[in-house]
């Protein structure tokens, strides 16, 4: 931590404040989603991965990193970058960002796919692992929707993305 | 492998690349809008939230595509996108097609087998390419196979369930399937066809050969097809070589109704 700077420490502080717009207890950060931050003088770049290509929150989301970083007193430019390269895979998504995925009702990602890719989650409300999926496509991109049968209730899982698909 | 600066200093192989990223880009384009027409209308409510997903997310790999565009020099991604001429689309016809008789807001006749079939046979060529584009000598273009790569494969593995358990199913699904199998393959050929610039894109190192890839395409659909009680014709090109630039009617329409808002006020931003 020695190593990072003030300014970098106060970007790091104001990113955690960044949620995603579909999931307000999930920062951009919890998510994986910010690979470098770039500081030079009174401006400010952070790269950032899309989770899914075709998700329209990215947008969104870069405006609100770019606002929020305005909000520094020292920050006089600050943009967002999407870039490709590493890939965003679900593995990102970080133990807190797990965690609070799982108190937002939703399972976070599966942390291994079996020999044929397929995968399981348990239920976010009950833990049971009694869960059947229902639609790997769920209300957005980056999710799937599944069935606990022992709660009986409907929740949804963050989809598993990984190189090895 | 090359950045996009070593690729506009070298003009022949940007001008390959080009070629290649259009075909990409305007492939994903329209079968996205065809398939986004189904949106309310797909056999079930489980199947709508899954089709609509799969063009949101085939809408965002075109993006992409347009976006390589414009970072080389070609253009606004968004007016590559709207604003073309169906003369200078290098989609396959295959997927320019109407879904089927009727229009959607009216009486939309649309056949779901044709839909199965034609987005089955286009996920399984999409995804042979896309295996290939990973090694592509262009490093943009390898990394955002990467990232799509990631999502297709939740596409095929979608489509190739529909597509078996329809060919297998009861009552009058089998010989629907047979026929819509029938009309995709007489213009797959179409899709697998990396047009007149196929043999310089594999010499520059862009994408495998043209008939490399296709005969991968024929094993894979070779394994599927065995246990089905459904054989594969000979693909075809009936209605012309869309990477040409020869289109059919039903993309002036396609692109009549996508456009619709664009052209009302081209510089706005939505």
């Amino acid at each position: 931590m020695s190593l990072v700077s003030t300014s970098e420490q106060s970007v790091r502080e104001m990113l955690a404040l960044v949620k995603d717009p579909e999931i307000d207890s999930v920062s951009v950060l919890d998510l994986g989603m910010v690979e470098q931050i770039t500081i030079e003088r009174d401006s400010v770049e952070v790269k950032m991965l899309p989770t899914f290509m075709g998700c329209p929150a990215l947008e969104i989301i870069k405006a609100n990193v770019e606002n929020k970083l305005l909000e520094l007193d020292w920050v006089e430019k600050a943009s967002a970058v999407f870039v490709y390269d590493p890939p965003w895979t679900s593995e990102r998504v970080t133990a807190e960002g797990r965690q609070r995925l799982k108190e937002f009702g939703i399972a976070p990602p599966p942390e291994k796919l079996g020999p044929d890719g397929a995968w399981h989650v348990d239920c976010p409300y009950c833990e049971s692992t009694y869960t059947t999926m229902d639609n790997i496509f769920g209300p957005t991109a980056c999710r799937s929707i599944l069935y606990c049968k022992q709660c009986k209730n409907p929740f949804e899982a963050m989809k598993p993305v990984s190189t090895m698909m | 492998m090359k950045s996009v600066q070593e690729a506009q200093a070298d003009p022949k192989y940007k001008a390959t690349l080009t070629e290649l990223l259009y075909q990409l880009a305007d492939d994903d384009f329209i079968i996205a809008f065809r398939g986004s027409e189904w949106l309310g209308l797909a056999p079930h409510i489980e199947e709508d939230v899954a089709f609509s997903s799969i063009n949101q997310d085939t809408m965002g790999h075109a993006a992409i595509y347009y976006q390589l565009l414009e970072d080389l020099g070609e253009g606004d991604a968004d007016a590559l996108a709207h604003g073309r001429e169906a003369s200078q689309r290098k989609n396959a016809v295959l997927l320019e097609e109407v879904n089927g008789p009727g229009h959607y807001l009216k009486k939309p006749l649309y056949d779901w087998a044709f839909a199965v079939v034609r987005n089955y046979f286009y996920a399984q060529a999409k995804k042979i390419r896309i295996d290939s584009l990973k090694n592509s000598s262009y490093r943009p273009l390898a990394d955002a196979a990467v990232k799509i790569n990631m999502e297709l494969y939740y596409h095929l593995l979608h489509w190739k369930t529909w597509f078996t358990q329809l060919a297998t199913a009861k009552g009058e699904a089998p010989e629907r399937m047979k026929h819509a199998v029938e009309k995709v393959s007489a213009d797959m050929g179409g899709v697998l066809t990396l047009g007149p610039k196929g043999e310089e894109m594999a010499a520059f190192g862009l994408i495998e050969p043209e008939e490399v890839l296709t005969r991968r395409w024929h094993t894979e659909m070779e394994k599927v097809f065995e246990s089905l009680p459904l054989s594969l014709p000979p693909v075809q090109s009936k209605h012309g070589n869309g990477r040409e630039g020869v289109h059919t009617e039903d993309l002036n329409s396609a692109l009549t109704t996508l456009g619709e808002v664009y052209r009302q006020n081209p510089v706005a931003s939505w």
